[in-house]
């Protein structure tokens, strides 16, 4: 009997995938979210558009919050760390939580290393903008990925530009010729090995996500149909004017992304999103998307 | 023989594969029409919630009971397998109630328990990798349910007449001997019919 394998931790991200998994601050969101068909909660202690609106140093969410999510929901609970902060994860870990976010959303602690997650026997998600980032993750022992996006803009065209830039990259590794994905292994910074198991397979290692601006049914369908294996929503349920309502049409539009009038029937009256943040009125260094490379 | 692969929520693509491996057509399952053209359905492991609200609300329930009362094979894995059973523990509510059985939810505990093991299993002559994630168990059966292995004295594998229900993940591995087990019980129901 063998636990916390990479199967095992692999395996665990393949049961999420079609779903939407949910980013709740309290036991009530989480319950709120489990009844619309979430397959997983995110507890924190601030989604990400109230993050950015607080400014100052994102942390790991008080373990209160993610034991009282974890009391009333029967679906896995995940949470975050910060980038190379490897206690808080040890932490989150003897909690119990069931996957942990090692997450640009939170203020970095490292700014050159990230958390060695082989070495857990939970398993972790990481973010990634390009193939390079995505394998680095990997080959670090991240067993799901997630496009980064912009977190908390309700904006989805950094997500979109992520998947599509990852999608196009597997694409042209497929391509390559043996002696040129060499080349390619050093101009990504990326293990030779993980490489080429893309151009053999055609596909990333784990299970890839869309995640970072995500806000009515038809951004979560937009990203099943760019290639996500399902989606992660931070703000935009608890952030809309009907999280309950937002929940399930978001859940509805991930299963039946190719269906459009199902698509359209469950976004009609659900009231306004998120407010939106556009991109280019974010200054450099409130951009979450370039922590952690 | 095509064996459709229920597509609401969960490991779709890895059972396709194994379908694939044991010498079937494996096909994903979004609408009720859909079951007309199979020869049996896999439920496949995923969030047992999130499959049993979208198997209500688009009419999958009846539909997959009249798929079964007409002989033909249901397996179920992990979520497959709690969404197959006639009662849950706890206060919560079933879902297909087609086997006799009694599953609890979670039974091993959170994702840090998860794990893989050798497994007997009846009708397979050498054992199986299983893994367990997040994994349910079989607490009580029916005198019809017939028990295909345990793990540490409880129930992890169980077949009553057409149905197939497994804790663990089959379509995790390389190891397609359960998927062809289940494709020759969709044979056998072709033959009858």
């Amino acid at each position: 009997m063998e636990t916390g394998t990479s199967r095992v931790k692999r395996g665990m991200a393949e049961m999420q995938k079609g779903g939407v998994i949910m980013d709740v601050m309290n036991a009530e969101q989480a319950k709120i979210a489990e009844a619309a068909g979430a397959t997983a909660v995110m507890a924190l202690e601030r989604v990400p558009s109230d993050i950015r609106a607080a400014g100052g140093v994102a942390r790991m969410a008080d373990p209160t919050i993610v034991e009282e999510v974890m009391k009333v929901v029967s679906i896995p609970v995940m949470a975050k760390a910060r980038i190379g902060h490897f206690v808080e994860a040890k932490v989150l870990e003897s909690l119990g939580v069931d996957y942990i976010d090692e997450s640009e959303v939170l203020t970095p602690a490292d700014e050159v290393f990230h958390i060695s997650k082989s070495e857990f026997t939970v398993p972790f998600v990481c973010g990634a903008k390009d193939l390079g980032e995505a394998l680095r993750r990997v080959q670090e022992g991240a067993s799901m990925l997630r496009t980064k996006g912009e977190p908390g803009t309700g904006n989805i065209v950094e997500a979109v530009r992520h998947m599509r830039l990852i999608m196009g990259q597997i694409r042209h590794v497929q391509n390559l010729s043996k002696d040129e994905l060499y080349h390619e292994a050093k101009i990504l910074g990326v293990p030779y090995d993980l490489l080429l198991g893309v151009h053999e397979t055609g596909r990333l290692p784990v299970v890839n996500f869309a995640a970072g601006g995500i806000a009515t049914p038809s951004d979560a369908a937009l990203m099943m149909h760019l290639g996500s294996d399902g989606v992660f929503v931070g703000s935009g349920i608890f952030k809309s004017d009907n999280p309950e309502k937002f929940a399930r049409a978001i859940v509805e539009a991930t299963t039946h992304y190719e269906d459009y009038e199902l698509i359209a029937r469950v976004s009609k009256n659900l009231g306004t999103p998120m407010k939106g943040i556009e991109i280019s009125k974010l200054d450099r260094h409130e951009r979450m998307q370039d922590r952690g490379l | 023989m095509n064996i459709g692969v229920l597509a609401l929520q969960g490991a779709v693509a890895e059972h396709i594969r194994s379908i694939g491996l044991a010498g079937g057509t494996g096909v994903a399952v979004k609408r009720t029409e859909q079951l007309a053209e199979i020869d049996g359905l896999i439920i496949p492991g995923g969030e047992s919630t999130t499959i049993g609200k979208l198997m209500r609300k688009y009419d999958f329930i009846d539909a997959i009971r009249d798929f079964s009362a007409q002989g033909k094979p249901v397996f179920g894995t992990c979520a497959g397998l709690i969404v197959l059973a006639d009662k849950l523990e706890g206060d919560e509510e079933p879902h297909l109630r087609l086997m006799d059985m009694t599953v609890a939810r979670n039974a091993f505990g959170r994702q840090r328990e998860s794990f893989e093991t050798d497994l007997d299993v009846k009708g397979i002559d050498t054992p199986l990798r299983a893994v367990f994630i997040r994994a349910p168990l079989i607490k009580e059966v029916g005198p019809e349910v017939d028990v295909l292995s345990t793990y540490k004295g409880e129930i992890v594998t169980a077949r009553q007449g057409n149905l197939l229900a497994s804790s663990y993940h089959p379509e995790l591995t390389d190891d397609y001997r359960l998927h062809s087990y289940f494709l020759d019980m969709a044979k056998e129901a072709a033959a009858k019919r």
